[in-house]
């Protein structure tokens, strides 16, 4: 029986193609068949995040069009052979697919794989309609921030109205050196607000830019994100992972050499 | 001394968190605070002919609820006035 999830936020840049990247990556690497489809048209970036930018010949809108088939669209990832890609379109925009057509290219997809994900533009426009046409439930990635977290209840309400009901969230950038100090809403603030359930929550770390940097995700590496992460996806397949928000801790050097750095710019 | 500033003025987490629950109520009413304190004084103006509120303690706010003859939640205007004193001179208060 598969599964397909729409990745979104509503705002921009609180980490929905990173979510997608790294949920993708731990699905493929606890061995279920993965295919993670970027539904951005025109603006399409999941293909670098996951390091396979060199190797797209055809794209979600040419599957669309028939211009070749889906097996041929479809990119193997360079780490699991149980992990593809369905790139979006460079060239083109939003109104090249309408949501009729991503719910069959959905089905299409549902006899090969266990899990099909689907990783949202931001907004809440044609681009969001196609993503959240075909999906079977819904994670909403936001950020502890005012800004994402009023995007993140309107994209909730969007989804309720659209009889999206399995709906689960995820809060990304959580740095608890500032939550202990009061500088920043806890997890727990962010889900009384929203008032969803949580999937699970990822520290904000230097590691995340790192592997954005090389092209491969971090999921089930020994970080704290990597970690954080690959419990994400045991809940998603049904297993009981108590949550908790692992904390990132800076090293004596860095923070020193962090300070200093402070210290210079205020100069 | 800059302790003991940082001790007064309130952590910016909570002060996300207070303007964060302002701002989805006004979100989802479509109505917002500033309105609100419109339509407030306006009541008070409006009432102050007939009785006598305590306007310090009014509460008016609008909320999505089910209401009769209509299918979904409406926008309803929700106001709790405490009444000091009726001053209407036609008696139909007793």
């Amino acid at each position: 029986m598969s599964e397909v999830i729409v990745i979104t936020s509503g705002k921009g840049g609180v980490g929905k193609t990173t979510t997608s990247a790294n949920i993708g990556t731990g699905l493929a690497m606890l061995g279920m068949r993965t295919v993670m489809i970027d539904t951005d048209i025109g603006l399409r970036n999941l293909d670098v995040v996951m390091g396979l930018e060199n190797r797209i010949v055809y794209n979600l809108v040419d599957v669309v069009e028939g211009n070749c088939r889906m097996k041929q669209a479809l990119i193997r990832d360079k780490r699991y052979q149980n992990l593809y890609l369905l790139p979006s379109a460079q060239t083109r925009d939003k109104s090249a697919v309408n949501p009729e057509q991503m719910i069959k290219l959905v089905e299409d997809l549902r006899e090969d794989f266990d899990y099909i994900l689907l990783d949202c533009p931001a907004g809440i426009e044609q681009g969001f309609r196609n993503a959240i046409a075909g999906a079977d439930r819904a994670l909403v990635v936001t950020t502890p921030e005012v800004s994402a977290i009023r995007d993140a209840d309107r994209i909730i309400g969007l989804l309720e109205a659209s009889d999206l009901k399995s709906i689960h969230l995820i809060v990304n950038r959580v740095r608890m050196d500032m939550v202990r100090r009061g500088d920043m809403m806890s997890v727990d603030d962010v889900m009384d607000i929203l008032a969803v359930p949580l999937l699970g929550a990822v520290p904000d770390d230097e590691a995340i830019v790192i592997s954005a940097n090389q092209g491969e995700p971090l999921a089930g590496t020994d970080s704290a994100p990597g970690q954080a992460y690959l419990d994400i996806c045991k809940r998603l397949m049904g297993e009981d992972i108590p949550l908790y928000v692992p904390h990132v801790t800076r090293s004596l050097f860095s923070r020193i050499s962090g300070f200093f750095k402070r210290a210079q710019e205020a100069i | 001394m800059i302790r003991m500033l940082r001790i007064r003025r309130e952590r910016s987490g909570s002060v996300a968190r207070r303007r964060l629950k302002i701002l989805l109520a006004a979100d989802k009413t479509g109505c917002s605070p500033e309105l609100l304190e419109m339509l407030k004084s306006d009541l008070c103006r409006v009432l102050s002919r007939y009785m006598e509120v305590d306007s310090d303690r009014m509460e008016v706010r609008v909320e999505r609820m089910p209401l009769p003859g209509y299918a979904q939640d409406m926008p309803a205007l929700c106001a709790n006035i405490p009444i000091r004193r009726l001053t209407c001179s036609k008696g139909t208060f007793g």
